[in-house]
């Protein structure tokens, strides 16, 4: 059953793709409790259905049947303007391809974010002091993305996702698309981040030591969660 | 930030950006351009039928107040109406229409004179010899007409004899009866001009005409200058409506366009708004609000150019085709580009606003 401190809780969850006559299922009753605070790491093989989860948790896709509540909000229930409360007030993305808005600098992409989520971006320099230092971006603010290196932007991105204060981070393959050290920066960030201020946060990766960085490591295959084991830390 | 992430948009598609805000720009200086000729054609008449100093019209049966009929006045009749109550003086003039919208006003010089307070000439004499003509400094300048040049109309060479401040009737005038004499209509005009001993009777005076003189049309002369409007000029309110008809369509079509082409563009971005939580309507709003300052720019360009089409007109055709810059109508083409411009949006917004987040950020 839903225990009290999750902040995710999964239950038989079904996701079918239905593309033309063919039909693929993507998640076949994956079943998930994340407390709060957790740092979770996912792997699996492509294809195993990583990113699926993530949407449907996310509130990007609905679900095809099971049960899945996300910081008290029942997502399973949830029409598209719910999935998009969801989003913009519970939960917040990273990607492997950073996805920022192009034609904006750093401080733009982040004053979206929080124009989106209905807060005030007046002095939030100020406000996400800690987080800006943290990530190391204060004086990168001013460039677009264009004028910034693979592991800037990502940090750009993550305090972007940050910066409304989501009750819960899935980030996706965030280091995917950077070279050693600058994946080992954000992974050092993640963990930073949860340890320091409590963030929630699933991550999708593909390499094992990335993986460590987690609490917890849940395994997929075949759009289910074949294995789950503590890490050291 | 809304405004911000509009105006970066923009910003960072200029030919797009550029090419939109010409294309909706376009009809609204068609429409400025061609409201402007009305306008300024609709005062200039006004200005010249004021400037003949009269204050009763007399026409021939079957005449209206805008335009003549076939039928003319015999001479006698301008002898008649100086007689009757309260007429100072009264004159005719014979109407020869020369093609396009000008005609040419044969006139009784003295009479004429004595009626508007005479021509103020810029250069030149009066009339004089048979073939002489007088033109306005407009119509000197459209038809690049000097002192002692030849002017053709009317199936005869004129002469150019002096050249005179525009304002009183018409913008070409020739001895009446050369013309009568051409339109083989001697002894007969085409309308009378009558000044009273006071402007204010005016009425009553028509109205003893109307009993007097049964089925000859008059109407005192203030009725003429509030009659002169655009809505009252046949067709031209019509075609007004064609035009901003016009307008709308482009707009609406160069707006869709450009916006279905940008929601294309930037499906990944929509994309990336849409995972931040970005709802139905903020997207719905980016796009409309990029339509509107598309419109926006627009109309403010259309109404620059609006400037420039009257230089072009005054330097080209002054009389025939005088543009007033006309203000009232800057909101009203405003509202056509920017409405038109909206419209256009919402069915590339509809695009955007359904576009599915997943295929958008999977989107290169
Ligand atoms: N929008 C979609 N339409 C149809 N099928 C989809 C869609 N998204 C995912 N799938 C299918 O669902 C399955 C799971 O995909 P998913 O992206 O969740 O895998 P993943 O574990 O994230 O893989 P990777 O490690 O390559 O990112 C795959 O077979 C995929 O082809
Ligand atoms: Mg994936």
């Amino acid at each position: 059953m839903n225990s009290p401190n999750s902040i995710i809780h999964v239950r038989d969850l079904r996701k079918v793709y239905k593309t033309g006559k063919v039909s693929v299922e993507a998640l076949r009753g994956v079943n998930l409790e994340v407390p709060a605070g957790e740092f979770l790491s996912i792997v699996g093989p492509s294809g195993s259905g990583k990113s699926t989860l993530f949407h449907i948790v996310g509130g990007l896709t609905p679900a095809t049947s099971g049960e899945v509540v996300v910081g008290g909000c029942d997502v399973s229930k949830a029409g598209d303007d719910g999935r998009t409360q969801l989003r913009r007030t519970q939960v917040s993305f990273v990607f492997q391809k950073f996805n920022l808005l192009p034609n904006l600098t750093a401080r733009d992409n982040i004053r979206t974010a929080l124009h989106i989520a209905g807060r005030s971006s007046k002095g939030f320099e100020t406000d996400l002091h800690d987080i800006l230092e943290l990530l190391g971006i204060a004086g990168r603010l001013d460039h677009k993305p264009s004028e910034l290196s693979g592991g800037e932007q990502q940090r750009v991105a993550i305090a972007r996702a940050l910066a409304t204060r989501p009750a819960i981070l899935l980030a996706d393959e965030p280091t995917g698309n950077l070279d050693t050290a600058n994946s080992l920066a954000v992974l050092e960030l993640l963990r930073d981040l949860n340890s320091r201020l409590g963030q929630t946060i699933l991550m999708i990766t593909h390499n094992t030591e990335a993986a460590e960085y987690g609490h917890r490591v849940v395994h997929m295959r075949d759009g289910e969660i074949v294995e789950t084991r503590s890490t050291r830390g | 930030m809304t405004f911000k992430l509009v105006w970066e948009n923009v910003r960072h598609k200029p030919l797009r950006t550029l090419l939109s805000v010409l294309l909706i720009a376009g009809p609204v200086t068609l429409i400025l351009t061609l409201v402007g000729i009305s306008h300024g054609f609709v005062e200039d008449s006004k200005r010249r039928s004021a400037g003949v100093g009269a204050d009763v019209l007399f026409k021939a049966p079957g005449s209206s107040l805008m335009q003549f009929s076939a039928a003319t006045l015999p001479d006698k009749l301008v002898g008649a109406l100086a007689a009757e109550p309260h007429v100072v003086q009264a004159t005719g003039t014979v109407v020869a229409p020369i093609g396009g919208f000008d005609s040419m006003i044969g006139i009784e010089p003295t009479e004429f004179n004595k009626m508007s307070g005479g021509f103020v000439f810029v250069d030149g004499h009066p009339l004089d010899g048979p073939d002489d003509i007088l033109v306005d400094t407009w119509y000197a300048a459209q038809r690049k007409l000097k002192i002692g040049g030849k002017f053709t109309a009317l199936g005869r060479d004129w002469k150019v004899a002096g050249i005179v401040q525009p304002g009183k009737l018409a913008h070409v005038f020739a001895r009446m009866s050369v013309l009568q004499d051409l339109l083989g209509n001697l002894g007969h005009v085409s309308q009378i001009f009558i000044k009273l001993d006071d402007p204010a009777k005016a009425p009553e005076v028509v109205a003893a005409f109307k009993v007097k003189y049964d089925g000859y049309p008059a109407w005192p002369m203030a009725d003429l200058q509030s009659l002169l409007s655009v809505d009252n000029v046949p067709l031209l309110k019509t075609f007004i409506d064609v035009i901003v008809g016009i307008g709308v369509f482009f707009g609406f079509t160069v707006v869709s366009l450009s916006m279905y082409m940008a929601v294309l563009q930037r499906t990944r971005e929509i994309g990336i708004l849409k995972s931040m939580g970005a709802t139905k309507g903020f997207v719905m709003g980016l796009i409309l609000a990029e339509a509107f300052f598309l419109g926006l720019g627009g109309t403010a360009l259309g109404i620059g150019l609006s400037y420039v089409t009257k230089s072009v007109m005054m330097a080209v055709a002054p009389a025939s085709l005088p543009q007033a810059i006309v203000y009232g109508w800057w909101p009203i083409a405003g509202a056509v580009a920017m409405g038109a411009a909206v419209l256009g949006a919402v069915y590339p917004g509809m695009l955007a606003v359904r576009q599915d987040p997943i295929e958008a950020l999977a989107y290169e």
